[in-house]
């Protein structure tokens, strides 16, 4: 079968034209050793199948950020047969300097051009076939969110003959007669012929990757650098990667002169009516202050609590129940039964009640990308989260963390610099998560009395400022250096189409769901087994001689100086590993409380108001729980990374919690 | 050389692209994004906290840090002018 890529920018509809080919047909993977997706469909068409592979959207073939090396790594690759370049007709400029990076590959090419419904409704005509004389490659008008033009562009994609551009571009100023003189003087190399333009003009550029990847002889060599002394003749003051850039948008401005009629009389698009009130000076901080509100409050607040409470139910009050009595009658010994309904639907169902929420949470997230408002929040953001070394791009996944870590942790991918993004998915875990919440509450209540409320707010508070503090921190050592800068596109407002935004959310809750169902059902059934049995492996008697309370007794000095070294507290910290609410249900467990009033009481005999406050502070910053964590690992790209932020986290929850704790102790 | 860089424009101010001062990977993202010799640039607004900058070029809007606008040179200041340009 014939495998095709389909490429282009970002916000070209690429997502939306590639799940219209393909239909159910997809899979995703992962490219090896990176953790961006790697997305592959087939294209079932008259008979004919194509396999087709989304590439993630790039500007350029430079290779500059992870996602760029990728694509060019992969359309270098021999694996390919073809490409589908998809273009944006409502940025057709900068969209075809891609294209024109495309047709120096030389490979069997076809372009489909985008949005030709908004466009028309701008007045603004495009000559398809006269764009596709001057391209050399054949040229498709589609709208793929609409539907139309596909029959077309899929006739020509699942051709066998798919043509190759029928010539390079001539550009000006001596650069195109530098491009094939170059691929002339590769003509021995191995590399692939039609691609040798391509090469050609990187190596000109001292493109770092693809002079280590070429072998030439000195011969060549020396050729490839007379033709570049040559061309710097020509320019003086600008070097060759600019002298190409600029020879490659003159050449597309004449295209585009020659091909795309616009009314005499220029009107202002949508996206520039709707910015001139959404990014205004005044408006743009309250309006969104409510948008962020409104996400919020739908998620967390009632409606999202609501629909949690509900699958808790079924899950908790139903079915673990209904398992319970179905086991016994099937005469499971009691330590199955427990292992199934305590063990295993305790950890796995306590996780998966959360669905609802990060559903809704994914929701939002995908209309704000979507919708190109997401860029404008990094716009309206970036100056403030400067100063932490973060950059505008951060503030979603940190306003996410104050839901839940973990898909805060993932929605940092939508950022595309490296640094950036490690040092959100670093600084996320501050953000206190719903989950400390009840534990807060539950040790506020029982050792503040009336101020409980302004304790919780405090250790909120305190989050912040160790983010902050942090970030300074990470900015002067480990992120040093790198500015990549903050050049971000505002694309053009689009509505997300219905369709687009139920898979997202789908696919975002197949994530989830099988997470909860391989790390978290482990890790629930190896918490129930150290709960349950002592080092001898024999059942335990009281939680006390457990494996799990053996080793709490055995780190508990740990937490003394901390001012909370009862044995009970460093086993409810350890399960709070799990998930942070677990350490309410560990903590009512070994104390043998029953309902969260009796744990209270007992509590405040237990914890003085300074070693309490330690102990909060303590849940706050130390590492997150195993979903955020192995979020992290994930995202972070290694155990390395994972395990170094949650040590890290971990060794500053205890600092801060010593130092709190000797203050609070002054008072 | 000219003095004048795409930073010292007001909202509403329009310039020509002469040329870039940046280096490396902010260079390559600048020409990936269409700045390049004789494009010219618009600048539409400036962020609340003003910084970054909201310009618009070949038929887009991009944003990018006063500083970054800084390393980008525009042509003598007459062309520098208030106006609709697209």
């Amino acid at each position: 079968m014939r495998t095709l890529a389909i490429i282009g920018n970002p916000n070209s509809g690429k997502t939306t034209l590639f799940n219209r080919l393909t239909g159910s047909n997809q899979h995703v993977g992962n490219w090896p050793g990176v953790t961006v997706d790697r997305k592959t469909g087939t294209i079932h068409h008259k008979d004919k199948q194509v396999a087709l592979t989304d590439l993630p959207g790039i500007y350029s073939l430079s290779p500059y950020t992870q996602e760029e090396i990728i694509a060019r790594e992969y359309v270098l690759s021999d694996e390919l047969d073809g490409i589908l370049n998809i273009v944006d007709a409502s940025n057709l400029e900068r969209n075809l300097y891609l294209t024109m990076q495309l047709i120096a590959l030389g490979l069997p090419m076809i372009v489909a051009l985008n949005f030709i419904d908004d466009v028309e409704n701008l007045d603004i005509h495009i000559d398809c076939e006269k764009m596709s004389r001057r391209l050399g490659v054949p040229v498709y008008p589609i709208s793929a969110r609409r539907g139309l033009g596909m029959e077309p562009l899929l006739d020509a994609v699942v051709d066998e003959q798919m043509p190759a551009p029928a010539f390079q571009p001539a550009y000006l100023h001596g650069v195109g007669a530098a491009f094939r003189r170059g691929a002339e003087i590769l003509a021995d190399t191995d590399i692939r012929p039609c691609s040798r333009p391509f090469y050609a003009a990187k190596l000109l550029e001292d493109d770092p990757q693809i002079v280590s990847h070429v072998t030439l002889t000195p011969a060549q060599r020396t050729e490839l650098d007379a033709l570049a002394d040559a061309l710097s003749a020509h320019d003086i003051g600008h070097d060759h990667e600019m002298m190409f850039a600029d020879a490659k948008y003159d050449y597309i401005e004449t295209i585009v002169a020659d091909t795309v009629t616009r009314p005499a009389k220029p009107v202002l698009t949508t996206t520039e009516k709707i910015d001139k009130i959404v990014i205004n000076k005044w408006l743009a901080v309250p309006i969104f202050a409510a948008i962020m509100f409104l996400m919020f409050w739908s998620t967390f607040g009632p409606i999202g609590s609501a629909m949690n409470d509900a699958l808790e139910y079924l899950i908790q009050g139903v079915l673990s129940p209904a398992l319970e009595t179905a086991l016994l009658s099937a005469g499971a010994s009691a330590w199955v039964v427990g292992l199934v309904c305590d063990g295993i639907i305790g950890g796995v169902g306590g996780v998966i009640s959360f669905l609802p929420q990060i559903v809704l949470l994914f929701f939002w997230l995908s209309m704000l990308e979507d919708t190109g408002y997401l860029a404008r929040i990094a716009f309206i953001m970036d100056t403030l989260l400067r100063r932490i070394g973060l950059s505008g791009k951060s503030f979603v996944p940190m306003l996410m963390g104050f839901g839940c870590t973990t898909p805060a942790v993932m929605a940092a991918r939508t950022m595309e610099n490296e640094k950036d993004r490690r040092m959100t998915i670093m600084l996320t875990p501050f953000m206190s998560c719903g989950a400390k919440l009840p534990v807060y509450g539950l040790i506020a209540g029982a050792l503040f009395g009336a101020n409980a409320g302004f304790v919780v707010i405090s250790l909120y508070v305190f989050g912040i400022a160790m983010s902050i503090l942090v970030g300074f921190l990470f900015k002067r050592t480990v992120f040093r250096d790198v500015s990549s800068g903050f050049v971000l596109e505002l694309p053009p407002y689009r509505l997300p189409t219905f369709k687009g935004t139920v898979r997202g959310m789908w696919e975002k809750a197949k994530d989830f769901i099988t997470k909860a169902g391989t790390i978290i059902f482990l890790m629930s059934i190896v918490i129930w087994l150290l709960q349950n049995f002592t080092p001898a492996l024999a059942a335990a008697a009281t939680p006390e001689t457990s494996i799990l309370g053996v080793f709490g007794r055995f780190i508990a000095p740990v937490f003394k100086p901390l001012g909370f070294g009862e044995w009970q507290a460093a086993v409810a910290l350890l399960t709070g590993i799990v998930a942070k609410e677990a350490v309410v249900s560990t903590m009512s467990v070994l104390y043998g409380a029953a309902g969260d009033a009796a744990l209270g009481g007992i509590l405040a005999g237990v914890f003085t108001p300074a070693a309490g406050y330690a102990f909060l502070i303590f849940i706050l910053l130390y590492m997150p729980c195993t979903s955020a964590f192995a979020t992290m690992k994930r995202e972070l790209g290694g155990w390395k990374w994972a395990i170094g932020s949650a040590a890290f986290q971990t060794c500053l929850a205890w600092l801060a919690a010593f130092v709190v704790y000797h203050i609070a102790l002054l008072f | 050389m000219s003095e004048k860089t795409l930073a010292a424009l007001r909202p509403g101010q329009s310039g020509v692209v002469a040329g870039i001062t940046a280096q490396g990977a902010v260079k390559r993202h600048f020409l990936d994004m269409g700045i390049t010799k004789g494009v010219r640039v618009t600048v539409e607004r400036i962020a609340p906290f003003g910084d970054p900058i909201a310009v618009r070029l070949r038929g887009y809007s991009l944003s990018l840090r006063r500083e970054e606008a800084a390393k980008i040179e525009l042509e003598g200041d007459h062309n520098a002018y208030a106006g609709n340009h697209r």
